[in-house]
């Protein structure tokens, strides 16, 4: 009953820390409003008539049509650079051949033959990046927002005023064919689709080979006005190889073979324009704001001549204006206003005396240019408009879950903490709030909405607590035992905190979070020190000073920790080499062991990695085999340890071939190719499989202990060996005496056992000292497995390093704790800061960083090399189980803290034991040696275990919930910050998932625990019934 | 006894304090082109030269720890010869835990080795002159309870203020000011310098 009501209380406390999260999100990510209100031919733009009158004229609108027919080649993620003509004539510099540059040579052909026909511009687009919302921003001229960026998967269909519908509205026939992102986005347009799917990114040529089958048909059968085609090549190759890979020179030359075909093709009347949406960063990603990701070519080009007399001021002066009436409609601010009005004032004078036009035109141009700056940046501002009292209220709750955290876990561990009434008490309360708001909804007829809900919901419950804590315990006690943390720690975590409010340091955090945990783990060995536990107490006592400090003598040797620091420090620099940089910083170089093998373009060097990365794999396994045989558990014959002999391996070889596979598979000869990618598929899959069926093992029999029955009785006779004839000498006399001398006890033990019952059984259970903590590596090795798969190959070194680290700080913290038997049992707070830094740290040695563009969406496609078709909610697990791999080990991991000191105490003992002069007497009687009870020192004492687990439950809770409190804050107080949609935002949302996935993981692995406690409660039983019978 | 020990501390401390600040001023007289912030390298081991020096002369004069009992001259040779093993073995380990912290290897190993060694020069010179070549007596000094003179109190707190100031000077790195003053290494020993010397002042002034 404990054991649930200790899972229910952290529930409960995440809920509240849930509601909190949810709160603040509703109140920071604000979305944009989208206008339906269209324009039309019939109204124009401004007062008066336009210059050109061309209402009249058929097939015109405002303005007349320069063209009457369109091409419009979208070429996703074509950079700047990508179209820049290349001048190799260079004095003095080499020429540099890059894969892209100066690929598309027909673009530089027109512009030097013919100047006046085309145009080349470098575009500077709007952030985020990625191809919805570009696509989205050039068809309204709107600005993307924020929130978009993350329905990208989940495109809606585009309400506001676009392009598409006004071109439709005008009785043109608009003919696209390329990406299916648009049929979401504009459903039914088209009079003509050539839909191909745009999501497996993997997939270079399916979508470009099936536009080039339908281009020119379509285009020589003249059914069209407008005509479409959104290559998607260029960017599935960045994203695959980057663009320093020959596989985008052979995409490019693509393209503009594609170029010249339609340029060829081209009529009079007919305008040619290719533009990218967006560009790409050095590695091939994009959706952030960088200065190469923005920059995308946009190339013009006309049989016609573009610009032959009229200046382009004019063109871009009305097209200014046209902009500028559209966004006045929807925002007013006073100065805008005044500017614009004079502005426009401007342009009535301009109209009625064109004589003066030359002169006045400039400053017009500036106004409206002005003007427009300003509506822009007021748009961006007001379009994260912020519900302050939302957010307030949940930092509020945030605060108050904090709150809860650490007055629960200072009270958990004495006696007299009421679990019960605890937990009841607060539920009830919050089902009564619950009820009570949704019924005043009900009356006064408003909508429910959920956020709010569990908002009431947690403060109702959270009172009552506050009430009864203050009643049962607070006033008891002084406020101060509520502030428990130590000095050094509470200085650490502080650190880690003021870390979220400044954006170079959210920014720097990869970097400073090694650093932190460098500090912390010296930290910790120097107080090992400084508390005289290190070393020998001689050493220590001085003849002035008649007490010493040192109570217990040091269970380990001096060098011992300071090994464990250095190898920790070690663990620690070689993560920090898988390391991705942020777009921010220009002078970081991310490392370039982050991408997949497969861009890898040497023969020998990826040969080689790829050994590295198995050998990696297998030290991982014969690690963890090594672990589990040290501690017997190996040996049990029960389910999870057969399977961790046998599937594990078998894991370890399906992920090996999955990677052989993946890494070469551009190599593999045609006829090969479907066992190939099927086989690809199937790997990843059946992996998956075997750790889930690994898991259901564990859950199943988690007891891994190995039981002889009877082993009492047996032994003793195994000894008696024969031996015939009258004793001639010494030894035999020695050998034969202490047999018979056994045998005779043996008999009489017998006769008067028989006479009491029957035989006893007597029974010897090995390895039930560390039953909790077998299965907790088993569980996370399993986890691990999958997870390694969704990561690029070489993070399986990192993974490695994962666990070598986590083992290290916990054999390092194991050494700081002292064993209260019986209890109660407490995990340090510098134990669970130290967790949590290091899952951090592995979050960004794992080559994540908490902005969008960096996250690995080729996770997605592991083992669904054809995509996901429609469904969404597959893609986003595998894509967030990889983003979150780190938060979810160590999450899951925490309980360890826990055990480990228990697991350390058969160690030391052990060492204790085996000085090189008693080995032998160590031998005689090894069974009869009082065994190290280890972990059965917490069953013995269940009561503490359950408060200890709920402890170290709270007090991980805490730690994180501090996190995302200061995030929250710091994103709340920084809210108009330059960066708060770069830095900020991003962050926090990372974040809250982190936190989200944390805490579950925390639950699990709890849960896990208490069911391992209960298979060993049922088994003792068991056993004592097999006794009595 | 102890008043006349806290005045012979607080001397040291400010002549420690005043070599420093000579260590500013001085090589300006003798070497063209010296300022803190561009010829920083040769500044630095200016630095620890002077601050060694002192020490050294300080350790001559004062003679805190009287209890070497053999004095002969091949005794004090090898001592000698000890102590400067010392302090390159603390130079070099200290390089490596700088390297273990995040610096980079190959670039920036002189700056990064130069910081080690005046690190060493404000922590393990002022061991070596008042608690000799012997580890035991370090590890001694600097854990709770070990203290047993004026002295020793003394040195425990420079020294662990030293690391803790070296420390701090990590935290404006990340910072993007982009000041040309920014530097790593730089940084880390200004702010290392100025926390050493208010608590080499209030060492003596706390007891």
């Amino acid at each position: 009953m404990q054991k649930a009501s200790v899972l229910l209380f952290l529930a409960w406390v995440c809920f509240v820390f849930y509601a909190g999260i949810a709160l603040f999100t509703s109140g920071f990510l604000l979305t944009r409003l989208e206008l339906t209100n269209y324009s039309s031919c019939q109204e124009p733009p401004g007062p008066g008539s336009l210059p050109w009158g061309s209402q009249g004229k058929p097939g015109a609108c405002w303005m007349a049509s320069r063209f009457s027919r369109v091409v419009l080649v979208l070429v996703d993620a074509l950079r700047f650079d990508f179209a820049q003509p290349q001048h190799s004539h260079v004095p003095g510099e080499p020429p540099v051949s890059l894969p892209f540059l100066g690929k598309l040579s027909s673009l530089q052909r027109i512009l030097e033959i013919q100047p006046h026909h085309a145009r080349l511009y470098r575009s500077q687009v709007d952030p985020p990046t990625t191809t919805m919302q570009r696509l989205k921003a050039l068809t309204t001229g709107s600005l993307p927002t924020f929130i978009d960026a993350g329905s990208n998967f989940a495109s809606h269909a585009i309400v506001e005023d676009n392009l598409i519908k006004q071109l439709t509205s005008a009785g043109r026939r608009v003919v696209f064919m390329g990406d299916d992102t648009w049929k979401d986005l504009f459903p039914g347009a088209f009079s003509k689709a050539f839909f191909f799917p745009s999501f497996n990114v993997r997939d270079l040529d399916t979508v470009d080979n099936g536009i080039l089958e339908q281009l020119y048909p379509t285009m020589d059968s003249g059914e069209w006005d407008v005509l479409i085609a959104h290559f998607l090549g260029v960017d599935h190759c960045g994203h695959k190889h980057g663009p320093h890979h020959p596989e985008m020179a052979k995409k490019l030359s693509q393209m503009d073979q594609v170029i010249q075909g339609l340029v060829e093709r081209l009529e009079n009347d007919t305008l040619l324009v290719v533009a990218g949406d967006h560009g790409m960063t050095t590695n091939g990603d994009h959706g952030g704001d960088s200065e190469l990701e923005v920059s995308a070519a946009l190339f013009l080009y006309s049989p016609t001549a573009l610009f032959p007399s009229t200046p382009p001021e004019v063109s871009r002066f009305l097209r200014t204006y046209s902009a500028a009436t559209q966004d006045l409609q929807a925002k007013e601010l006073h100065q805008l206003q005044n500017l614009f009005s004079k502005a426009s004032a401007d342009y009535q004078w301009l109209l009625q005396s064109p004589n003066g036009a030359e002169a006045t035109l400039p400053t017009v141009i500036a106004e409206l240019q002005q003007f427009l700056r300003g509506a822009r940046a007021m748009c961006i501002e007001s379009w994260a408009r912020f519900s302050l009292v939302r957010m307030a209220g949940g930092a509020a709750l945030l605060v108050a879950a904090c709150f809860i955290c650490l007055l629960a876990s200072q009270w958990a561990i004495s006696p007299d903490f009421p679990f019960r009434p605890l937990l009841l008490i607060p539920v009830a309360w919050g089902l009564v709030g619950t009820i009570a708001y949704a019924g005043l909804l009900g009356i006064i007829e408003l909508k429910l909405d959920l956020v709010l809900l569990g908002a009431v919901a947690a403060v109702s419950s959270f009172l009552p607590f506050l009430w009864k804590a203050w009643a049962g315990w607070g006033s008891k006690r002084p406020l101060a035992t509520l502030f428990p943390i130590p000095g050094p720690v509470l200085l650490l975590l502080l650190f880690r905190l003021a870390v979220f409010f400044s954006d170079s340091f959210v920014v720097a955090e990869a970097r400073a979070t090694p650093f932190l945990l460098g500090s912390f783990i010296l930290l910790l060995v120097v107080q090992l020190h400084w508390e005289g536990q290190l070393l020998p107490p001689k050493l220590l006592t001085m003849p002035r000073l008649g007490t010493s400090a040192t109570t217990n003598p040091p269970r380990h040797s001096g060098a011992y920790a300071l090994r464990l620091g250095i190898g920790l420090l070690l663990c620690t620099r070689l993560a920090g080499l898988f390391h991705r940089c942020p777009e921010e910083t220009p002078a970081c170089h991310s490392s370039p062991w982050l991408s997949p093998l497969a861009s890898m373009v040497g023969g020998r060097a990826k040969n080689l990695w790829y050994g590295a990365c198995v050998a990696a794999l297998l030290a991982l396994l014969a690690a963890v085999r090594l672990w589990l045989c040290h501690y017997g558990n190996l040996k049990s014959p029960e389910p999870p340890m057969l399977f961790v002999r046998w599937g594990l391996p078998l894991m370890a070889l399906g992920t090996a071939a999955y990677w052989a596979l993946a890494s070469g598979a551009d190599e593999a000869p045609p006829r090969l190719r479907a066992l190939v990618s099927g086989a690809s598929m199937v790997l990843p899959r059946a992996v998956a499989g075997l750790a889930a069926s690994g898991l259901a093992l564990l859950l199943w029999k988690p007891v891994t202990v190995l039981v002889k029955a009877g082993a009492g009785a047996p032994r003793t006779r195994t000894v008696l060996t024969p031996f015939s004839g009258p004793p001639t000498s010494q030894a035999d006399l020695d050998y034969v005496v202490p047999q018979i001398y056994r045998h005779m006890q043996e008999e009489f033990r017998g006769r008067l056992e028989r006479t009491k019952s029957q035989g006893p059984l007597t029974v010897a259970a090995y390895q039930l000292g560390s039953v909790y903590s077998a299965a907790m590596v088993t569980a996370l090795t399993l986890l691990a497995f999958p997870l390694l798969l969704l990561h690029a190959e070489r993070i399986s070194l990192v993974f490695l390093l994962l666990f070598l680290q986590s083992f290290l700080l916990l054999h390092l913290l194991a050494a700081g704790i002292p064993i209260t038997t019986p209890g109660p049992f407490t995990v340090p707070w510098r134990a669970v800061s130290a967790w949590a830094l290091m899952a951090t740290q592995t979050f960004y040695s794992t080559g994540h960083q908490p902005v969008f563009p960096a996250i690995h969406w080729h996770a997605a496609f592991v083992g669904f090399p054809e995509g996901h078709g429609s469904c969404t909610w597959l893609p986003a697990l595998l894509v967030g189980a990889n983003t979150f791999a780190s938060h979810l080990l160590f999450a899951v991991g925490c309980p360890l803290l826990l055990l480990w000191p228990f697991l350390c105490e058969s160690q030391g003992l052990r060492k204790r034991q085996q000085p090189p002069g008693n080995e032998a007497e160590a031998r005689v009687r090894p069974e009869e040696e009082e065994e190290p009870l280890m972990e059965m020192r917490l069953r013995d004492a269940p009561h503490h275990f359950y408060a200890a687990l709920l402890q170290l439950g709270l007090k991980y809770l805490f730690i994180l919930g501090v996190q995302i409190l200061a995030c929250a804050l710091a994103a709340s107080i920084l809210r108009r910050h330059l960066m708060v949609w770069k830095v900020f935002a991003p962050k926090f949302i990372f974040e809250a998932v982190g936190f989200i996935v944390s805490s579950v993981g925390l639950l699990l692995g709890i849960a896990l625990v208490m069911r391992v406690d209960g298979a060993v409660s049922s088994w003792f039983r068991q056993l004592f019934l097999a006794q009595q019978r | 006894m102890k008043d006349t020990d806290i005045k012979r501390l607080l001397y040291t401390h400010l002549l420690c304090i005043f070599s420093i600040i000579l260590s500013v001023f001085i090589p300006s007289l003798f070497l063209e082109n010296f300022s803190i912030l561009e010829t920083h390298l040769t500044w630095l081991c200016i630095c620890s030269g002077f601050v060694t020096a002192v020490n050294l002369v300080l350790y001559l004069a004062v003679k805190p720890n009287t209890s070497s009992k053999r004095s002969s001259l091949s005794h004090k040779v090898t001592r000698f010869l000890k102590c400067c093993i010392y302090f390159l073995m603390s130079c070099f380990s200290f390089h490596v835990i700088f390297v273990l912290y995040g610096a980079p290897l190959i670039e920036l190993a002189l700056e990064t080795f130069l910081f080690a060694v005046i690190l060493s020069t404000f922590t393990t010179v002022p061991c070596l002159c008042l608690l000799g070549p012997n580890l035991k007596a370090w590890l001694r000094v600097f854990s709770r309870n070990g203290v047993s003179s004026i002295w020793e109190n003394s040195l425990q707190m420079t020294t662990i203020s030293s690391f803790v100031g070296a420390w701090l000077g990590a935290l404006p790195i990340p910072l993007d000011w982009e000041r040309p003053w920014q530097m790593t290494v730089e940084r880390k020993c200004s702010i290392c310098r100025s926390l050493h010397v208010p608590r080499m002042g209030l060492g003596p002034v706390i007891r």
